[in-house]
Formats: structure tokens, sequence, C-alpha cells
């Protein structure tokens, strides 16, 4: 009777707070909302439209198709330059990603490619090896394709006879919101998670509520189960925000079970809460408590989740020592969620981890939080 | 009657930060607590209070000896004892975005109330605390006081047999500090059937005078326990009013100060007031600097400071003399008012403070004496009027005009990583001293104000008095002739609040002018003018001796600075109503 009356009290009082206080509210919906605008559009791996110019000596019929095939690519946006200067000039503003150069002798070359092939130099600003390397293959691609109509069209054999196909899994456009806004929903979701507990209890002793609440009758366990229970809630709110966002706005496809997200995302929460609930905790500040959420929160959840750099492109220790961000599990569910589909054989591990992690935190929680000040 | 509580030896201290020893805050203390009465813990900030009802409250464990309370171990067995315990923390432990209604609603879900009991007692306390039409109202928005009244209200609602209220009428104004008091004591009554019993924490030493029992804490130590009257009555006799000039009463301070017959001179308005040493003669009164003795009635303040006073303090060493002034006033303030949104803050204040006069702005938290303060420094705009400062607006004036003033905040504003030489360094050079200046400056404050021993201690670790003189040091080491205290001495205990007050003295006398804002009556006593403010409004002016005289009644022969600004305050709210 007591302690439901005591937990009554106690959810109530949360409630109260989280409506009358904007921060709570603002944590829970504006900040995934921010923060998924800021990362969906900002962060963008794509490389569309990138402009490239193109240097032709000797203009021709072929090198006029050349440049109308560029063009046609949508990965790709031919500028017209007449001089290489004006390319290494155009390169060093960035105004263009690279510079494409058909030397005079390019149509004669064609003619007899058995003798002399004909070579087309494609010069990239390599500051950004990534893009360059991209521009590389989609300039490459857009040459092939036009190759292989001159070849049909001359009814010649195309050199080498091979024409390359590219084909892309999952993400067939190669759109990288599609890859990365699960990711982003993870690093939402342990940041909101943990800051909304991080703050909201080391508020309590700074106010010197949480005093008050350990003299009354109300047990440790009451206490946070009343918290995590309200802030379970919200958290699981903002999921629900972000991943129909993530469908709206971003129309990243969804291609999983509810159940299994459903799944995936509560036993986070209940890590990121219990996190925060433990940093708060041992801070006792609120300052301290979200520099702390900060660090441990964002910077893992960011680098080493596999949700903006592959994991199986880290150095093998660090490949190891990802498996101690919970997050990790999270964006690998969550990937696997919208754009493979419940394929259970990935998920079960990764909630598996989870499980754990929510675990230890619980646990560790407990052990720090005693019915004292001391 | 009834034991509550019993502490046995009780030991407790906390960790040292950063490799530092540990900090004793209290050191084996033994005492019991009875039910049915005022069990008053006392004693200045640091003395210990708040660690001894954390531990009687079960929140800390004891380093050594033993809290039980009701019958159990409160190392071991709190949580069966805290359903009859109801502890009031000194920040309210209220929750600012809950209404009243919902603060006590939380706890009496907390302690399981049934729901008839609850609506009978809400009403009751509501009823009581006179909150009753501010139920809606939200926790936040309260006024000091009546979240005072709120937070007594939550500890009360469970009835507890044991009441513990830490430092409860710190910061609130005089007539809700006895309302807070009257609350308690008639619960007190209503529950002493039940075996209840009440500890209430403070650094006022008159609330220990009504006081049932009282532990007297000093550093952690427990200096006396006993009925009030144990506490004086070795001094019955020994207490006297010296009437002195009024404009020699701090010469006359020191002169009795300085006469090994005297255990205490305190000045009070334009008296000064003696404790005897035990068993000396007393004096002549030319002998103290005065014309006539008075034997009055000893108060508790005299029996703390005779039992701390063993030897006599030494005396300030005489300050350089500042710069004569033009006659006209120092500090001008005319008409001034400060808005903030629809609230006024500061409502038509207007005062002038002479050279060498020690001036104070006296009113509870939330009066408007910050707001003023502030717009004296230069820190906040006027809405309307003028605030000067030597002649000048320090909003606009140049840096010199600043460097005349030396500021004392209330916590004291140091770097509390720093050693005290590197604090004093470190103002010395924001005030832009030479090189040879600054090193003179720093020598010179170390040894005036006693502080050569700590020079090379980290300041946060100090206690409270020496961090006082500490702050007082930097304030002064470029040699202002202006002076800013906020509350210097609230809180401290009362010898390191006389030798403060005497170097303040010292001060004033070479020509600084001083001006003080506090909601501590005790510090008012050594002001030469007053400004007694209350909800913005300065509802009276005068000496100390002056604004007593104002509300002398039959009833009242000898009314306090305490009792006159009750009766002022009250006075102007019936003007403004009528």
């Amino acid at each position: 009777m007591s302690t439901f009356s005591r937990m009554h009290g106690l959810v109530k009082k949360e409630i109260l707070q989280v409506v009358r206080d904007p921060s709570a509210l603002l944590i829970a919906f504006l900040l995934p909302v921010v923060l998924l605008v800021i990362n969906g559009f900002g962060v963008s791996l794509d490389a569309r439209h990138m402009r490239v110019a193109v240097y032709v000596e000797a203009p021709a019929e072929q090198t006029r198709e050349i440049m109308q095939a560029l063009d046609a690519s949508p990965y790709l946006s031919v500028v017209r330059i007449f001089s290489t200067t004006d390319g290494e000039r155009l390169i060093g503003t960035g105004d263009v990603r690279g510079m494409l150069v058909l030397r005079e002798d390019f149509s004669q070359r064609l003619a007899r490619p058995a003798r002399w092939p004909a070579q087309a130099q494609l010069i990239a600003n390599g500051t950004d090896p990534n893009t360059a390397r991209i521009l590389e293959g989609y300039v490459g691609g857009a040459l092939q394709t036009w190759l292989g109509n001159f070849a049909i069209e001359h009814r010649t054999p195309p050199e080498g006879g091979v024409a390359l196909e590219h084909r892309y899994w999952f993400n067939q456009e190669l759109q990288s919101a599609d890859f990365i806004v699960p990711g982003v929903i993870a690093f939402v979701m342990s940041m909101t998670g943990t800051l909304l507990t991080a703050l909201i209890v080391a508020r309590e002793w700074e106010r010197g509520t949480m005093e008050a609440m350990l003299a009354s009758p109300a047990g440790m366990a009451e206490i946070i189960a009343a918290k995590l229970g309200c802030y379970f809630v919200l958290g699981m709110l903002s999921m629900g925000i972000s991943v129909l966002m993530a469908v709206t706005v971003f129309a990243v496809p969804f291609r999983g079970s509810l159940l299994a997200l459903g799944a995936a995302g509560a036993l986070f929460l209940v890590f990121a809460l219990a996190l925060g609930l433990f940093i708060s905790t041992l801070a006792r500040n609120q300052f301290v408590a979200a520099q702390v959420a900060f660090i441990v929160t964002m910077m893992p959840a960011m680098m080493l989740s596999g949700m903006i750099f592959d994991i199986a492109s880290m150095p093998r220790w660090l490949q190891i020592g990802t498996f101690l961000v919970p997050a990790r599990y999270l964006v690998s569910i969550l990937q696997t969620l919208f754009l493979a589909g419940t394929v259970w054989r990935l998920i079960l591990p990764n909630l598996a981890g989870l499980a754990v992690a929510a675990l230890l935190a619980i646990g560790a929680t407990l052990a720090v939080t005693r019915r004292r000040l001391d | 009657m009834a034991e509550l509580a019993a502490l046995a030896g009780l030991r407790y201290a906390f960790p040292g930060v950063r490799g530092a020893p540990p900090q004793t805050a209290l050191d084996g203390i033994t005492a019991t607590i009875l039910a049915g009465e005022f069990t008053g813990v006392v004693g200045p900030d640091g003395a210990g209070k708040t660690t001894l009802l954390r531990l009687l409250a079960g929140l800390l464990r004891p380093g050594g000896g033993t809290v039980t309370v009701l019958g159990h171990d409160m190392a071991t067995d709190a949580a069966a004892a805290h359903g009859d315990i109801g502890y009031m923390p000194q920040r309210f432990g209220l929750y600012e975005d809950l209404t009243v209604a919902e603060n006590l609603s939380l706890f009496a879900d907390l302690h399981g109330l049934a729901a008839d009991v609850r609506v009978a007692r809400v009403k009751r306390l509501l009823d009581f605390t006179g909150m009753a039409p501010f139920t809606a109202r939200l926790a936040g928005k309260l006024s000091g006081g009546m979240k005072q009244k709120l937070g007594l209200a939550c500890a009360l609602l469970a009835r507890p047999r044991l009441l513990l209220l830490d430092e409860p009428s710190v910061g609130v104004d005089p007539a809700s500090r006895r309302e807070l008091w009257g609350i308690v004591a008639a619960m007190l009554k209503e529950g002493a059937a039940e075996g209840m019993g009440v500890v209430w924490a403070t650094a006022y030493l008159d609330e220990a005078e009504r006081c049932g029992h009282v532990l007297l804490l000093h550093q952690g130590k427990l200096l006396a326990a006993g009925p009030p009257a144990a506490f004086l009555a070795p001094l019955d006799g020994r207490v006297f009013r010296l009437t002195v000039p009024e404009a020699s009463r701090r010469a006359a301070a020191r002169q009795a100060a300085a006469n090994p017959a005297i255990a205490d001179a305190a000045i009070e308005g334009d008296t000064l007031r003696l404790v005897l040493r035990a068993g000396a003669a007393l004096p002549a009164p030319a002998a103290l600097g005065g014309s006539a003795l008075a034997k009055v009635a000893p108060r508790f303040e005299d029996g703390f400071v005779d039992r701390l006073a063993t030897a006599p303090a030494p005396l300030p060493a005489e300050e350089a003399k500042r710069p004569d002034g033009d006659g006209k006033p120092m500090i001008e303030v005319r008409d001034l008012v400060r808005r903030f949104g629809d609230f006024t803050a500061v409502d038509h204040v207007s005062f002038a403070v002479a050279r060498g006069e020690i001036f104070g702005l006296l009113g509870p938290n939330g009066a408007g004496k910050s707001t003023t303060f502030r717009m004296l420094c230069g820190l906040l705009a006027p809405s309307g009027g003028t605030a000067q400062v030597a002649g000048q607006n320090l909003l606009r004036a140049p840096a010199e005009a600043r460097a005349r003033i030396g500021y004392m905040a209330q916590r004291f504003s140091l770097y509390g990583e720093l050693t005290v030489r590197e604090n004093l360094a470190f103002f010395a050079r924001i005030y832009g001293l030479s090189r040879k200046a600054r090193a003179d400056a720093i020598a010179s404050a170390l040894e005036r104000f006693d502080l050569t021993a700590v020079a090379g201690d980290v300041s946060g670790d100090l206690p409270l008095g020496i961090k006082q003189r500490l702050a007082l040091a930097a304030a002064l080491l470029h040699g202002p002739d202006i002076l800013f205290l906020d509350e210097p001495t609230s809180g401290v205990d009362p010898l390191t609040r006389r030798a403060f007050w005497a170097r303040i003295g010292r001060l004033a006398e070479a020509g600084v002018t001083v001006l003080v804002t506090s909601h501590f009556m005790d510090e008012a006593e050594y002001c030469d003018q007053l400004a007694i403010i209350s909800a913005g409004k300065m509802i009276a002016t005068g000496t100390p001796a002056a604004l007593r005289a104002r509300v002398r009644t039959a009833a009242l022969p000898e009314p306090t600075l305490e009792d006159a600004f009750i009766a002022l305050v009250a006075a102007s709210t019936q003007a403004v109503a009528a």
C-alpha cells in the first residue's frame, strides 16, 4: 500500500516536472530534431553534381559527345574551360573538384586505338581523397558509358571487351542519408537518454530536493524506478519522432519489423538513462554532469558506433574496443532494420549486447546510489 | 521527558579533496535530544550544525561514535526511523516546478498518508501557516519566508516524532523569523502528547535563548550543552551598558576592550555593551571612555563570547589617513528606481553617506539591497534617479574612479584553488599596482591582517573567519577610500565579527567611507547611519539609537534593532493600506 502510494507520488511529481520544465521537453523533442537535421542534411557523403572542368585542346565530334556524356551523369556537372591555367585556378579556388584534359591527338588516337590508346587526363583535387576517388569513379564511368555507345555506333568491339558495371547493394542510389540517418537516430538516443537523467537528477542534488527525498521513507529503488519509468516514456517518444522524421523528411525506407525496433530502442534507452543516473549521482552538479554526459555518449557514439566510420576499416584493436560502445549494437540493428529488413541472425546478437549493457548500467547505478549523502 | 535521540562520541570528517587531509566537521559529540522541547543546535557557520542534522537524519555515516534515533542506530537502520523523522534541509527541499498543493501532496504520498488524514492535515497546516490562499502558486515563485513555511509544512505533514530544521530562519525577514518560530512552537505543543521534539539549527544566538536545551557548537566541538539559563547564570551581574559620547564610541570600544577587566566590549548604537571578566572589579566609567555604567540582563551572545574570549583580542593597527573630502557626500543616491519588467525592485530610494561614515542598508533578502548596490557599483543601469559615488556615475566613470572603491562580496569572491598570497597577488595585479607597490601592499596586508602564518595555504580550505580577513585584505590592497561590504559578517562567530568591525572602525576613522548591506541585525549596530529597506522602499533612516528610540514604548522599554525593524515595517505597511 505505502509503496504504491509512494510510487504514485513520485511518478506524479516527475510528470509534473517534465510538463512544467521546458528543458526536459527540449532535450526530448527539440534536440533529436535538431541533431537529425544537422546530421541528416549536413553530414552528407553524397557526391552529386560535382563540378568538373573539361579542357578540350582540339574540339571534334567525339569530344563533344564526351562532354555530353559527362554532363548527362547526375553526379557531374561540366564546366567548359579554354586553358589548363583556368582549370588550375578553378581547382585552387575550389570551384571545381577536378579537371579533365583531352589532348590535341585524342580524336586521332581514338580512330586507331590499337596503335596508340587514346588518353584522357584527369586531375583531381586531392585535399579530400574520398571525394577525389569518387570523382575518378564517376568520370571513368561516364567515359566507359560513352565508349560503349561509341563502339556500338562504329560497330567495333569496345576496348578490353568488358564494360565495368557498378552495383551497390542496400543503398542502391548511394544516398548517404539512407546510411547515416539510422546511425543518427542511435546517436540522438544516446545523447538525449543520458542527458535527460544526468541533468535532471543532478538538479535534484543541487536544489537539495534529493536530500529531502532521502530523509523521507521513500527507498532509493523507488526513486530510481520512478525516474527511469518517466524518462523511459519520454525517450521512447523521442525515438518515435526520430524514426518518423527519418521516414518522412529524409525518405529513408524502413524495411524491418517495428517490434524489433521497439525492443532495441527500449533496451538501449534503459542503458542510456541508467548511465545518466550513474553520472549525475557521482557528479551531483548539472554542469559537470552535462560535460561528462557529452563526453561519454557523444564521442563514442559518433566515432566508434559505425554511424559514420565503418568499423570494418578500423585497426583491429579499435574494432575490439567498439564492442564496449553500446551505441554500436543499436547502430547495427537500426541499419539492418532500415536498409535490409528483419534479419534476426544480425539483430539477435546485437540485442543481447544491448541487454548486457543495460543490466551493467543499472547495476552500476544501484551500486553508487546509496541512501546517503556521503 | 522521553529521549528521542542520543549521540555518543559522534565524529565526522569530510574526505580531503585532491590529497588534502580530511576536514573534521564534528569531533566527539555526546548529547541527548528530548521530546517536548526545542533543542537548539547553535553555532557560527562551519561549526558542524548541518553535519549534525544530516547524521541525525541518517544521511551520513558517522566516522565514529553512534547516532541513535528512536531506538534505531542510524548507521545501519536509518530506514526504520525515517517514517518518524521530519527533515527540512537548508535549501528547503521543495520542488520549485510544483505548486504548494502539489509539494504537500508529494510528501503525503511519500509518507503513505490515508486520504482522509491527508486532507485534514493539509488543510490544518495551510491554515496555520497562512498559505491557504497560495496553494496554486509554484513553490519557486514564493518569497523566502513563504518557502520556509512550505518546507516546514512538508516536514510536519507526517506528524514526525523528531523534527529536524536546518537553519530555517536564515535570510528571511525578522517578522517571518518570529512567525516561523511561533508555528513550530505551536506544533510542538500539539505534538508533545505524542512525544514530539524539535531540533532547530541556527546561527542566530538570540534564538538560542528561546530553546529549552542548547547544544553550542564551535569548530566541530560541543562547547556547552544545557538550558540557556545555565549559560547565562554565571554572567549575572557581569554585563553592563556604558554610555559613551556618540563621536568617540569606536575609540571608547577599543579603550574598553584593552582593559584587562573587560572580556567583551561591543558597540550597540550609542552605547557599549560590556562583559566583565569573572572575578574582576568593575572599572570606573571614565577609565573605559564613557560616562555612566548600568547593569543589564545577560544575553546568549555575552555567554558565548565569555566562553571563547579567554585572552584579550589584539587591537587592529591604525590605518593610513585617506585624503580629506570637500564636505560633499561621498555616496549619493537620489530617487533611485529599478524595474525588472513590471516588478519594481528599488522604488525611489534616496540617501547620502558622508566621508568616513559607516552606512548600513538593512533589509531582508529580496528587499532590493543588492539591486541598489549593483547600481551604485555601476553594474546595473537605473530605471530612474541617480546613484553617484565620489561625484561620479560609475556606469560611465573611468577606471580611476573605480579604483577608489574596494568591494568585498558576500561569498568573498576569492579563488579557492589559489593560496592566500596568490589571491592577494592576483587582486593587486588587477588593480594595476606597480611591481614595487604590489610587493609592498601584499607584505603589509599579510602582516596587518594577520595572514603571514597562512600565506602559503590554499584559501579554499581556510576557516570562514580567515577567508573573511583575506577578502577584506584583498579589497583594501589598492588603498581605496570607499569600501562596499555585502553581508560581511553574516554567519561568523561573534569574536570574528567583533574583530572585523574593529578593523572597519579604524578604516572609518582614517576617512574611508563604508557602505554595508545586511539582513543581519547584529551588523547594523556597528553602523553610524542606517536605512531600512523593505519591498524596494526605504522605510526609515537614522542612527541605530534613533531608530530604536522611535519604537520605544512602555511595554518595550529596551527595543532591539530587530524590534525596531519589525515595528517600522509594520507601520509603513499600515500607512500604505490607510
